[in-house]
C-alpha cells in the first residue's frame, strides 16, 4: 500500500478537517467548555455530531452496525482532532473501547456497541495503576465469586472516566502482578456498586479519574474475551490506542507549527517580519522536517495495523515515541517564537503545549516507547 | 498492473535474484572498493562482483526504471519498488554505482535530445563511461550561480578556462558534466551545462586529501580546453539550451539530494541491536541514545518510503528532496557518532587488520561531508523555509 491517502481517505480528511475546524474549533469547544468549568470536559452536542458524521462507530465492524473502517481512517479523524484541540472521547471510546469490544462475545457486543455507535453513550478504559503507563503490571484484582467476579483495586488516568457509562477494566484474575497471563478485561458499568470516581481536571482542561473498585460485583457476562486470556485483547487495544494517540499528536504538532509559521509571517520587530530572520527560519524548517517524518511513520504504523502485520506493535511504539518527541518540539518552539504573547492565556499556542503534555503521558511517553523499541530489537 | 501480475513479477524477481546474485554480493557495503563504479579503466574486485554486474546489466537492472531502448529494464514504478524490496530482503548490493545513474541520467531523461539519450544513457547503463560532476568552484559553493569558469564562444566550439573544486573522483572519471559560464552579463541565464571528455587537452586534476585520510576528491583545472558544440547529429555537447544550464543544474541537484539523503533505504537501518551484539554491554545512557536513534531511523525509513511513493504520483512538494537530504544526512552523521561511541577504543584504530584499515573511524569522518556535499544543511533549511513554509526572504 502506498504511504499516502487514497481518494476516499482524502475525502474523509477533507470532511473531518472542515468539521473539526468549524464545529470542533478551539473557540467553540475547548475554550468554551473550559471557561465554563464543564465537569465533562467536552460537549455532548458535539459528540452527537460526531455520531451523525459516522465517526463514533467507524472502527466497529459492519456486521455489528459500524462502518468497518480501519486505523488509517480513525487516525485521519484523530489528526484533525489534534490540530483543532477538539475535546472528545473519540480516542478512549471509539478507538480503545471499540477495539476491546471487537473481541467480545455477541452478547457483550449487543449490549454495548449500539449506544457507542449512536453516540448515546461514551466509554472509557482503565489500564494504568500509577503515575506512569506500565501495562505489563496489572495488580487490580478480580476474584471469582459465584457466577461472576469481585473487582478490587485502583486505576489512574481514566480519561473522561466520570462521563463514561462503561469502563473497560484490565484486571488480574490469576497469577502475580507482572505475569503476562492471568489478565481479564471487564466491561464495568458506570452505576456498578462499589466503584467510585475521583475526577480531576488535567493541565489541558480534559478530565480524568482515579477510579477505586471496592469489591465491585460483576456478572460473568461482563468479561470481554477470555478469562485469564485478556492480555491479547489488552495488547490489541493498546496498539490501536497508541497509533491513534500518535496521530492526534501529529495533529497537535501540525496545528502548533502552522500557527507559529503564520505568526512568523505577521509579527514585526526591528522593522521587518520576524520570519525573515534566519535564526527562526532554520528552526521552523527543522521542525517542518521532523513533523513530516513523524507523520509518515504514524501513517505507516496505521497501515501495518490494518494489514495485520506483526511489525505493527514495533511501529506503533516507534510512532508514539517519535511523535511525542516531535510534538514536544513543536509546542516549545511555538511558544518561544510567539515571544511574550505566547505566554498569555489569550493566545492558543499555549493550549497546544498543554494538550501535548497530556497526550505524551497517555499510553506511554517517548522514553517508555523508545525502551520498547530497544527491547523488541533485542537489546 | 494488477496485484496478481505484480505478485507474479515478485516471484520471478526473487527467482532471478536467487540465481544471479552471488552470496558475496549480499553483504553490506563496507567501503568504496565494495562498490563497482564502471568506466573505461574499471577493474572488478572479485569474480562475484563481475558476475553480479554483468547479470544485472544484461537484464537492465543497473537502471531498472529506465526505458529498454536506453539500457534499462523499463519497469513500472510499482515493479521497480518490488525489485528494490526484493533486493533489500536479501541485502543485495547495487550492481553498479555511478554519478551517471544518480545525476546525469535523470537530467538527460528530462532534458536530453533523442541522440544524447541513445548514446549517453546506454553508456551509463552499461557502466562504460564514468562521469564526474563539475559544479563547485573555490569561490562558488553554496552560492553556486556565482561560478566563474568561462567558455568563450568560438563558433563551432568553446574554449573553457577556469577551476573546479571538490570534484569527486575527477581523477578516475572519463567524462565530466560541467557548469560553465557562457554569458557574463546574466547571473542565472548565462550558464551552460556541458559534457566533455576528461582526457581532453588542458584538463588536469589534483587530489584533495580529506580528514578521513582518503582522497577521492580533486581540484580540476581547465586550461584552454576546447569543447566542441556537438558530438554528431542530434548529440549536442550541452544539455538543454545554451545559457539555460541552470535549470538543468537545479533539476539534477534535486536528484543528487534525493540520492545523498539515502531515502531509498540507505538510512533506515537500526543500529542498537547490532552494536550491542558486536561490542558487548553498553552504558545505560548510551543504550538510551541508541534506542532514540533507532526510533528516528525507523521513522525516517517510513518517510523515505512515503516520499518515494509520493514522487511516483507527483504528490511530493517539489522542494521535498531538500528536506529528505537534510534529515537523512543529519541522521547518518548521528549514526556514525553512535557507532564510534559503542565501538570504544577499537573504533579509534586508524590502521589495523581488525578494522580493515580503520574503517569505522574513516567512515565516521567521511559522513561529516554528508551535510555539506550536494548543498549544505543550512542551505537545505533555507530552501525549506522559503519554498515550503513560504517565509519571506531576508
Ligand atoms: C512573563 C513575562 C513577564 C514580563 N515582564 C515584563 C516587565 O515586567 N516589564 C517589561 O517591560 N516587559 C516584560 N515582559 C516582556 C518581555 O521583555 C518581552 O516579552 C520580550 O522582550 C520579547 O518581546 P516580545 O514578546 O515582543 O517578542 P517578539 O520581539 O515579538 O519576538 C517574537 C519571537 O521572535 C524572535 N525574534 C525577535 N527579533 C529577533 C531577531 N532580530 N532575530 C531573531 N529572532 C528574533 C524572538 O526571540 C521571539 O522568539 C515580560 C514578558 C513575559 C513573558
Ligand atoms: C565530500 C564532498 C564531495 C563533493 N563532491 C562534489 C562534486 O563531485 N562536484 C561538485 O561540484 N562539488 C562537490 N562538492 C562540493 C559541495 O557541493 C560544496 O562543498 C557545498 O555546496 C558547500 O560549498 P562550500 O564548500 O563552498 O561551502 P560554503 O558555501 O563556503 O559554506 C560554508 C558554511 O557557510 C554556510 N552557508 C553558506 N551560505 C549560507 C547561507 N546562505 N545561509 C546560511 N548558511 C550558509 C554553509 O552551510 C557552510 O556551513 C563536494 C563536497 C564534499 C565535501
Amino acid at each position: 500500500m502506498p504511504l499516502y491517502y487514497d481518494d476516499d481517505q482524502t475525502m474523509l480528511a477533507d470532511t473531518a478537517g472542515q468539521f473539526m475546524a468549524e464545529e470542533g474549533s478551539i473557540k467553540n469547544q475547548l475554550r468554551h467548555w473550559r471557561d465554563r468549568q464543564c465537569k465533562d470536559g467536552f460537549g455532548h452536542a458535539l459528540w452527537q455530531q460526531f455520531a451523525e458524521m459516522g465517526f463514533t462507530g467507524m472502527l466497529v465492524d459492519e456486521d455489528d452496525g459500524g462502518l468497518g473502517m480501519g486505523q488509517v481512517e480513525a487516525n485521519i479523524v484523530l489528526e484533525e482532532i489534534g490540530r483543532n484541540l477538539t475535546p472528545s472521547p473519540f480516542l478512549s471510546s471509539s478507538v480503545l473501547a471499540a477495539t476491546a469490544l471487537k473481541h467480545g462475545s455477541n452478547d457483550v457486543k449487543g449490549r454495548w456497541l449500539p449506544d457507542l455507535i449512536s453516540g448515546e453513550k461514551v466509554y472509557g478504559v482503565a489500564i494504568d495503576e500509577g503515575r506512569k503507563h506500565r501495562p505489563e503490571t496489572i495488580a487490580c484484582k478480580a476474584q471469582k465469586s459465584g457466577n461472576g467476579f469481585k473487582l478490587s483495586g485502583k486505576k489512574d488516568f481514566v480519561v473522561y472516566g466520570a462521563s463514561a457509562e462503561m469502563i473497560v477494566v484490565a484486571a488480574r484474575t490469576s497469577g502475580s502482578d507482572s505475569d503476562v497471563d492471568g489478565v481479564t478485561l471487564f466491561a464495568v458499568p458506570q452505576d456498578a456498586a462499589g466503584m467510585s470516581h475521583d475526577s480531576v481536571r488535567l493541565v489541558d482542561s480534559s478530565m480524568a479519574s482515579h477510579v477505586t473498585f471496592d469489591g465491585v460485583e460483576l456478572d460473568g457476562d461482563a468479561v470481554i474475551g477470555e478469562v485469564d486470556g485478556g492480555r491479547e485483547v489488552l495488547d490489541a487495544m493498546l496498539v490501536a490506542g497508541r497509533v491513534g494517540a500518535a496521530s492526534e499528536g501529529v495533529g497537535v504538532a501540525r496545528g502548533a507549527m502552522d500557527m507559529t509559521v503564520d505568526y512568523l509571517k505577521q509579527r514585526k520587530q526591528f522593522g521587518r517580519v520576524i520570519g525573515e530572520f534566519q535564526a527562526l527560519q532554520h528552526r521552523a524548517a527543522h521542525l517542518y522536517s521532523e513533523v513530516e517524518i513523524a507523520r509518515a511513520v504514524t501513517i505507516k504504523a496505521a497501515q501495518l495495523l490494518d494489514g495485520g502485520s506483526e511489525k505493527a506493535d514495533l511501529m506503533a511504539s516507534v510512532a508514539k515515541a517519535k511523535v511525542a518527541k516531535v510534538a514536544g518540539l513543536a509546542v516549545r518552539e511555538g511558544v518561544q517564537m510567539h515571544g511574550g504573547i505566547g505566554m498569555t492565556d489569550e493566545y492558543d499556542i499555549g493550549l497546544y503545549m498543554k494538550r501535548d503534555r497530556a497526550l505524551q503521558e497517555f499510553l506511554g511517553d517517548q522514553y517508555y516507547h523508545a525502551g520498547r523499541v530497544a527491547e523488541m530489537s533485542g537489546y | 498492473m494488477s496485484n496478481s501480475d505484480l505478485e507474479a513479477f515478485r516471484a520471478e524477481t526473487r527467482a532471478w535474484l536467487e540465481a544471479n546474485c552471488p552470496p558475496e554480493m549480499r553483504q553490506p557495503v563496507r567501503d568504496e572498493e565494495d562498490v563497482y563504479w564502471g568506466g573505461r579503466n574499471a577493474t572488478f574486485k572479485s569474480e562475484a562482483q563481475k558476475a553480479w554486474f554483468e547479470a544485472a546489466r544484461d537484464k537492465g537492472y543497473t537502471v531498472p526504471a529506465w526505458p529498454k531502448e536506453y539500457g534499462g529494464a523499463g519497469l513500472s514504478p510499482a515493479q521497480a519498488k518490488v525489485l528494490r524490496e526484493e533486493m533489500a530482503a536479501i541485502g543485495a548490493r547495487p550492481p553498479l554505482s555511478s554519478f551517471g545513474i544518480w545525476m546525469l541520467g535523470p537530467a538527460l531523461l528530462h532534458f536530453g535530445t533523442e541522440g544524447q539519450k541513445q548514446r549517453f544513457l546506454n553508456e551509463i547503463a552499461r557502466g562504460e563511461i564514468r562521469w564526474c560532476q563539475g559544479y563547485s568552484e573555490p569561490g562558488s559553493g553554496s552560492d553556486l550561480v556565482s561560478l566563474q569558469t568561462f567558455g568563450e564562444d568560438k563558433g563551432d566550439h568553446w574554449v573553457v578556462n577556469g577551476q573546479k573544486i571538490w570534484t569527486s573522483y575527477a581523477d578516475k572519471a572519463d567524462w565530466i558534466f560541467c557548469l560553465v559560464r557562457t554569458d557574463k552579463e546574466d547571473k542565472y541565464r548565462g550558464i551552460t551545462f556541458m559534457l566533455y571528455d576528461m582526457a581532453s587537452e588542458g584538463v588536469s586534476t589534483k587530489p584533495i586529501l580529506l580528514i578521513s585520510g582518503n582522497s577521492p576528491f580533486c581540484e580540476t583545472f581547465f586550461d584552454d580546453v576546447s569543447v566542441p558544440k556537438s558530438y554528431g547529429e542530434d548529440v549536442p555537447a550541452y544539455v538543454g539550451e545554451i545559457n539555460r544550464g541552470w535549470d538543468v543544474a537545479k533539476y539534477l541537484l534535486g536528484h543528487e539530494r534525493e540520492m545523498i539523503s539515502g531515502a531509498d533505504g540507505g538510512n533506515t537501518g537500526t543500529i542498537g541491536a547490532a552494536l550491542t551484539r558486536a561490542n558487548g554491554e553498553v552504558d545505560p545512557v548510551l543504550r538510551a541514545e541508541l534506542a532514540q536513534f533507532d526510533v528516528d531511523a525507523l521513522a525516517y525509513g517510513a518517510m523515505g518510503e512515503k516520499f518515494l511513493d509520493e514522487i511516483k504520483v507527483g504528490k511530493a512538494h517539489p522542494a521535498q528532496p531538500n528536506m529528505m537530504k537534510y534529515a537523512g544526512t543529519e541522521l547518518n552523521k548521528r549514526r556514525h557518532e553512535l557507532m564510534m561511541a559503542a565501538g570504544g577504543s577499537h573504533a579509534l584504530e586508524w590502521e589495523s587488520e581488525e578494522t580493515s584499515g580503520g574503517k569505522p573511524s574513516r567512515n565516521w569522518l567521511r559522513t561529516k561531508a554528508n551535510s555539506i556535499e550536494g548543498g549544505t544543511s543550512e542551505v537545505m533549511l533555507n530552501v525549506i523555509s522559503k519554498r515550503i513554509l513560504d517565509l519571506p526572504g531576508a
